[in-house]
């Protein structure tokens, strides 16, 4: 790597030559204060809170777009940029709604943390007429409250850059700007997928999911209801970061204990239901692989990437795999398979399923997704990480004394198959693994399926199974999911099996995990170190393999049948929509 | 200023989608070619509609956001079509030193619409504009391009009458 020798501060440092003096700042230790910035989505300098002297410039620069050269002199600490700074945060201050004190980003908020390290002390100081826009609440998984916008547009980058949708966008000039969809129609309005990126980018509390944890309480207050909840296998690897543990941390044993304090009837892991999409999706495959139809096969887990598909291409929709998501599937045997063998009412019991993600908020009202009846919805409530850690510290629980606690029987056991499934890959492989040996005939020396790991936007790969060649594609981030499938249809890249989840990197790194600020996340590979915990767990396990989960087989044994029965088919299958833009 | 949407239906013609599509199909593959686009159609249509914005992003491989936030940062680009009586007062600082204020507001009432709007009907438009450039007439007023200088409000609705 080419480097320069510069000076930050008077010392000397040697820092790689493609470095903006934000990176280098961050290589002599020093933390440059940003609002607008994300590395590499949106690095535009328009807020100038990065501002820092350079010898010989003629006035401040912003570092977040200045490139470092070879002799530069900076310095980052010097009275005229501490002033220029602290006015241009009071400028932004001005038409804040500053409710901090009832704000759902209370402590997390970037721009409350920059009033304090730069030491605003009067935060009217520019005081004057005030935006006021209604919110946006016309989707079931997201508000925007442009009140609290301050224009940094990084919901806009990761809506348009990142993810390449592009559904939000500024608009109107001067005063009147603001974030907003074409011609002010509401998000509902729009082919918004419902990711949630635009959340994680907020700096602010101007973004943030629909809050559906009220109605998990008055549920959980509710004697007549039965109330059980399940974990998505991401939210694992996550949840620690809402109570101060370095992201990649695992606190399972601890969630679990968490939530066991909250009152639910059952704590349950979806890595369960991981495992049972895998048995149906696995069959799914086997069966278009003979019949040649409707392939290349796509998974279906994401429901962020169906809404997706249906909007920006419904002309594969008939590709995607008929199962239903793993939050889906155990509502749907919840209320029908363990209701039964309990002997409750499927209309007295409340499901809830804590999850990484914003779009599942959207999929749990999706229609043919009631497989206990009309009216009876396979999953009540959808809750991200950030809701179920806010359930936990209104309960006062204090999550990093806890003793480790085991999920619920009989839906406790999840394989190393079903753990992966929250990283980008993770469902390729473990269908791989289970469709490879029903391919061979006999078990798998090696189930590392390698090729598909790690954080690369796409990735390919071709195994031989015996006879039989199966082709695979991978790919996170719908933008990335766009390219692999305009390849697909111009008949580029020919594959007979595609995993594509929404958010880069997979569920890991969903638009409803816990928020972590631009400055961490510049500093820190979160999708890569978060997945980590994943496939650790997956290592360790003695059960590898969805099929060789004894749960599933119990399942199949006691009710379903096979894999792929008429039953399965009426539970655990759904359908997609044709939406278009 | 915020931008007014309309409330008129669009109308096409296929001489009118054909200019689209070809202007559209010249710019498709060339960089930074939304300005010129937005300009082009607003000569074939008037203004920009929803319908002809949608066309534009499909063609341009953009998403509509971006083409209606390009429009609605641009006072030259207009949601609105132009009314058949198309009136509009400048409230540029001489006119409005020589009480074109009043004249904004007489309009306004005789019009039945806000500045920026359509009559539903399609009838009325009316525009409150910067300096014209006629500062030696002020206070100005201009119905269908034509100028009229140093009136009153009692001037306003004679002047209007002329186009019905």
């Amino acid at each position: 790597m080419e480097m320069v020798n510069i000076k930050i501060n008077g010392r000397d440092y040697s820092v790689p030559a493609d470095s903006k003096i934000i990176d280098a700042a961050r290589i002599a230790k020093i933390e440059i204060p940003t609002l607008c910035y994300l590395k590499g989505i949106n690095e535009i300098g328009a807020c100038r809170l990065c501002l820092v002297e350079v010898k010989g410039a003629r006035g401040l620069m912003a570092a977040c777009v200045t490139g470092v050269t070879e002799g530069m002199e900076i310095f980052t600490n010097t009275p005229k940029v501490r002033e220029m700074r602290k006015t241009n945060l009071e400028l932004v201050l001005s038409t804040h709604k500053k409710e901090c004190l009832s704000c759902i980003r209370s402590q997390s908020c970037e721009l409350q943390k920059l009033c304090r390290d730069l030491g605003v002390t009067e935060e009217d100081r520019f005081a004057g007429k005030n935006v006021e826009y209604p919110k946006d609440e016309s989707t079931a998984f997201l508000v925007r409250d442009n009140d609290k916008c301050i224009l940094c547009r990084r919901c806009v980058a990761a809506c348009k850059n990142m993810q390449g949708i592009g559904v939000i966008d500024a608009l109107n000039r001067g005063f009147d700007t603001h974030i907003g969809s074409a011609f002010e129609q509401p998000l509902a309005a729009t082919s918004c997928v419902s990711c949630g990126q635009c959340i994680v980018a907020c700096p602010v509390g101007a973004l943030y999911e629909k809050d559906d944890t009220d109605k998990v309480w008055e549920a959980l207050n509710d004697p007549t209801k039965h109330v059980a909840i399940c974990t998505a296998p991401s939210i694992r690897a996550t949840i620690g970061e809402c109570f101060g543990y370095e992201p990649g941390t695992d606190t399972e044993g601890k969630m679990v204990a968490a939530i066991k304090r909250l009152g639910f009837d059952g704590v349950y892991d979806m890595n369960l239901t991981a495992d049972l999409t895998i048995m149906e999706e696995a069959t799914e495959f086997l069966e278009r692989m003979k019949t040649g139809k409707n392939l290349p096969l796509i998974t279906s887990c994401s429901p962020g990437w169906i809404k997706f598909c249906e909007h920006y291409f419904p002309e594969f929709t008939d590709n995607l795999s008929t199962c239903k998501s793993p939050q889906q599937m155990f509502g749907a045997m919840y209320k029908t398979y363990y209701a039964k063998k309990r002997g409750i009412d499927p209309a007295d019991i409340v499901f809830v399923s804590a999850i990484p993600c914003t779009a599942k908020k959207f999929e749990v009202r999706r229609p043919g997704e009631s497989a206990a009846g009309e009216g009876i919805y396979d999953v009540d409530y959808a809750i991200t990480t950030r809701e179920l850690a806010r359930m936990i510290e209104k309960a006062g629980i204090n999550y990093r004394e806890l003793d480790d606690e085991k999920f619920d029987e009989p839906f406790d056991i999840g394989s190393g198959a079903g753990a992966i499934f929250g990283a980008t890959g993770g469902v390729m492989e473990a269908a791989l693994r289970t469709a490879a040996e029903v391919i061979l005939g006999k078990k798998l020396e090696k189930v590392d399926f390698e090729d598909v790991r790690g954080t690369a936007p796409i990735k390919t790969a071709t195994y031989k199974l015996g006879d039989t060649e199966v082709r695979v594609a991978v790919a996170s981030g719908t933008k990335n999911a766009r390219e692999l499938l305009n390849k697909v249809k111009s008949g580029e890249l020919k594959v007979d099996f595609i995993e594509i989840m929404a958010c880069p990197g997979g569920c890991v790194n969903g638009g409803g995990q816990p928020v972590q600020s631009a400055a961490v996340k510049a500093a820190v590979d979160l999708k890569a170190k978060r997945a980590s915990i994943l496939y650790n767990a997956d290592k360790h396990l003695a059960v590898r393999k969805s099929h060789e989960n004894l749960a599933v087989q119990k399942i199949y044994d006691e009710y379903l049948e096979k894999p792929g029965s008429h039953l399965a088919h009426e539970i655990l299958h759904t359908y997609y929509i044709k939406r278009g833009l | 200023m915020k931008k007014k949407l309309t409330t008129v239906v669009f109308e096409d013609t296929p001489e009118k989608a054909d200019k689209l599509a070809a202007l559209i199909s010249e710019y498709k593959d060339v960089e930074g070619s939304l300005m010129p686009v937005l300009q082009g159609a607003q000569d074939i249509y008037g203004y920009l509609p929803i319908e002809v914005q949608k066309k534009i992003a499909e063609g341009l491989g953009l998403s509509l956001s971006e083409v209606y936030g390009a429009v609605s940062f641009y006072s030259q680009f207009a949601l609105n079509p132009k009314g058949k009586v198309a009136v509009s007062v400048c409230l540029g600082t001489a006119c409005y030193v020589k009480g074109s204020g009043k004249l904004h507001e007489k309009c306004m009432e005789i019009t039945g619409i806000g500045a920026g709007d359509i009559s539903p009907d399609g009838r009325f438009s009316y525009e409150a504009t910067r300096c014209i450039g006629a500062c030696g007439l002020a206070p100005v007023m201009t119905v269908n391009g034509d100028v009229y200088g140093r009136i009153t409000p009692s001037d306003v609705e004679g002047i209007i009458k002329k186009y019905l």
